[in-house]
């Protein structure tokens, strides 16, 4: 492959993924592929910290929801556009993630499942608290207006809407690729292969694990910022235990240790919903459970490796060298 | 100042089934170092079979023995069926594991006995509270309940072939194995004991907080800070720190948060005790050998 065609490939296919959607879905079809990219950011958050920093954080959806209530507070309180919340979201999340990670990064793996389990828990019960509730709205939550596309331009707000999502996730799976191929990624992928080894040769382990931990929370905090944008509302109750095991459930099912693994597991928690509704009328939730099992029985390595491995066997069937 | 007294003894009777989920999480831990993230869950569905039961005319004590039975089996199967095959695989599959039976109990609750507060049974009697108002007769039962089954857990683990066989397989798999302790049914059993007490747990505190499929979270999660205030690694840590936090709870709930931050509270307190004090107070610090 030569080095031009290694940018263009993904140029082309983001631009496919921009005009394509724009020209010819309804509006619910645009507001589900905004919500593919959204959540395809907050389960790559959740690959960086689990898959590559081999830590099990199950708190993310309190992340997302830090990301979103950052971004509907100040347009609602203090009237700032809707762009401009994006940074400090990503602040205000990664410190969190900062906050929370650090005294149980220091004792490892279950500590950190524990804490953060504890942490989705009180998520709902923390946004209703009533001192807050000037800012938070309390059990209401906060109503915000749809971004409207600027400079007159002849789209819908759910089109603009999509096409902003697209562009800031994009910029962020692209951060991602250059984290994990960098200096920080390889000694991530050290520390969670072989941890005493990797402190042998140098790399310094909290350092490393606090620093992705952060950079997990900001990611899917940018993605529970888009959120609000997108649905336009945030309220307590959405932002339950159930958020953070639907994207413990992507992360599993798209495959933890890749990056386009958070983009099959983002397609799974948009649609899946109805699929397992037609399956189980019933209770769609016990067949996330089924599936989440099965994945750990056979396939570990979720979607991604599913497709690499057929992949593999396909192309080589195709053209036998 | 009854007041306070009130407070405290009404949050050594919620103690008592906190200190009950608490042991079962520590039981399972020694036993697997796993974190067993669907012990509320499992307790929960294990009353909603109680209740079954009973609204089926079935006498209360004798629903309260099929259900300990009931759940114990299952318990049994599940280790043997889903955990024992992932017993080597990394930290995050077994957490996967654990969370979707959470999903699994909690969605087939729901779709099995619906979504609707249910008022469950007790079987100590409405009647005036004891000791002149200070504890009302089902908390002085569930008192007497969970001690008793504390007491018989602390025995059998003491004075029985059995218990002993368990506590060697937790503590020394390899060696265990070598003397000729059938490891992985000790396991089993020891998963199986963890289900009976959880549905114990969750029969005791139903008529307390209602019976709905999400009413384990909350004493899950006080399960969970009273088993690090404890000490993870001890069973006796676990019995007082959830005592602790029973108080902890009412006492917070009344003078301090209020209860709108009951969850919040346990959420600190795991943390403060992960900051100040990782072994808990009776628990060993954990050293990994190099």
């Amino acid at each position: 492959m030569s080095a031009q065609s290694n940018w263009l490939r993904p140029l082309a296919l983001l631009l496919a993924l921009a005009v394509i959607p724009v020209v010819f879905a309804t509006g619910f079809q645009l507001f589900q592929l905004t919500m593919v990219a959204i959540y395809a950011l907050s389960v790559l958050g959740k690959n960086l910290v689990s898959g590559y920093g081999g830590q099990v954080s199950l708190g993310q959806g309190a992340f997302f929801a830090v990301g979103a209530y950052t971004a509907a507070v100040l347009m609602d309180q203090y009237d700032w556009p809707y762009w401009a919340t994006l940074p400090v979201a990503a602040i205000t999340s990664g410190l969190v993630g900062l906050m929370l990670g650090l005294p149980a990064l220091r004792l490892g793996g279950l500590y950190l499942a524990l804490v953060t389990f504890a942490l989705a828990i009180s998520v709902p019960q923390l946004l209703k608290y009533k001192a807050f509730e000037a800012w938070t709205g309390g059990v209401q939550g906060i109503v915000i207006n749809k971004p409207e596309p600027p400079f007159d331009l002849p789209l819908s707000a759910d089109q603009w809407t999509y096409l902003f999502t697209l562009a800031v996730v994009a910029v962020f799976f692209f951060l991602a690729r250059n984290l994990i191929d960098s200096r920080i990624g390889r000694s991530l992928k050290a520390i969670r292969d072989h941890a005493l080894a990797a402190e042998a040769m140098g790399i310094e382990l909290a350092r490393y694990k606090t620093l992705v931990f952060g950079v997990g929370a900001l990611f899917t905090g940018i993605g529970g910022a888009l959120s609000a944008f997108a649905v336009a509302f945030v309220s307590p109750d959405s932002f339950s235990l159930a958020l953070s095991l639907t994207l413990f459930v992507g992360m599993v099912i798209g495959g933890a240790a890749t990056i386009q693994g958070a983009v099959y597991g983002a397609v799974f928690i948009v649609f899946a919903p109805n699929v397992s509704e037609a399956i189980f009328k019933g209770a769609p939730g016990a067949v996330y459970g089924i599936i989440l099992i099965l994945f750990m029985f056979f396939a570990p390595g979720g979607f991604a490796s599913l497709v690499r491995r057929f992949g593999a066997k396909y192309l080589r069937r195709a053209k036998p060298a | 100042m009854i007041g306070v007294l009130n407070q405290v003894v009404s949050g050594i009777a919620t103690g008592g089934i906190y200190a009950s989920i608490a042991l079962a999480l520590v039981m399972i831990f020694l036993a697997t170092h796993q974190i067993n993230f669907a012990q509320g869950e499992i307790a929960m569905f294990s009353t909603y079979i109680a209740l079954m039961l009973i609204q089926a005319g079935v006498p209360y004590w004798i629903a309260f023995l099929l259900t300990v039975t009931i759940s114990f089996t299952m318990g049994m199967l599940l280790q043997r069926f889903v955990l024992e095959p992932l017993s080597n695989a990394p930290i995050l599959a077994s957490v996967g594991a654990f969370l979707g039976l959470l999903l699994i109990f909690n969605n087939i609750a729901g779709w099995i006995f619906g979504y609707s507060l249910k008022p469950f049974p007790t079987p100590f009697g409405a009647g005036e509270p004891m000791f002149g108002g200070m504890i009302s007769r089902h908390e002085m039962g569930s008192t007497v309940v969970t001690l008793a089954v504390l007491v018989a857990i602390w025995a059998f683990f003491r004075f029985t072939k059995v218990g002993l066989a368990m506590r060697a397989a937790a503590y020394n798999p390899v060696s265990s194995r070598l003397v000729g302790i059938p490891v992985a049914r000790m396991l089993a059993l020891g998963w199986g004991l963890a289900a009976g007490i959880g549905a114990i747990a969750g029969m005791m505190v139903a008529p307390i907080v209602f019976l709905d499929p999400n009413m384990m979270a909350g004493v899950l999660l006080y399960a969970f800070a009273a088993a690090l205030l404890g000490g993870i690694t001890s069973p006796l840590g676990a019995v007082v720190g959830g005592v602790l936090m029973g108080v902890i709870e009412n006492l917070a709930g009344a003078y301090v948060v209020g209860t709108e931050l009951k969850l919040t509270t346990a959420l600190v307190i795991i943390v403060v005790v992960l900051v100040f004090k990782p072994s808990g107070l009776f628990g060993k610090a954990l050293a990994s050998r190099v």
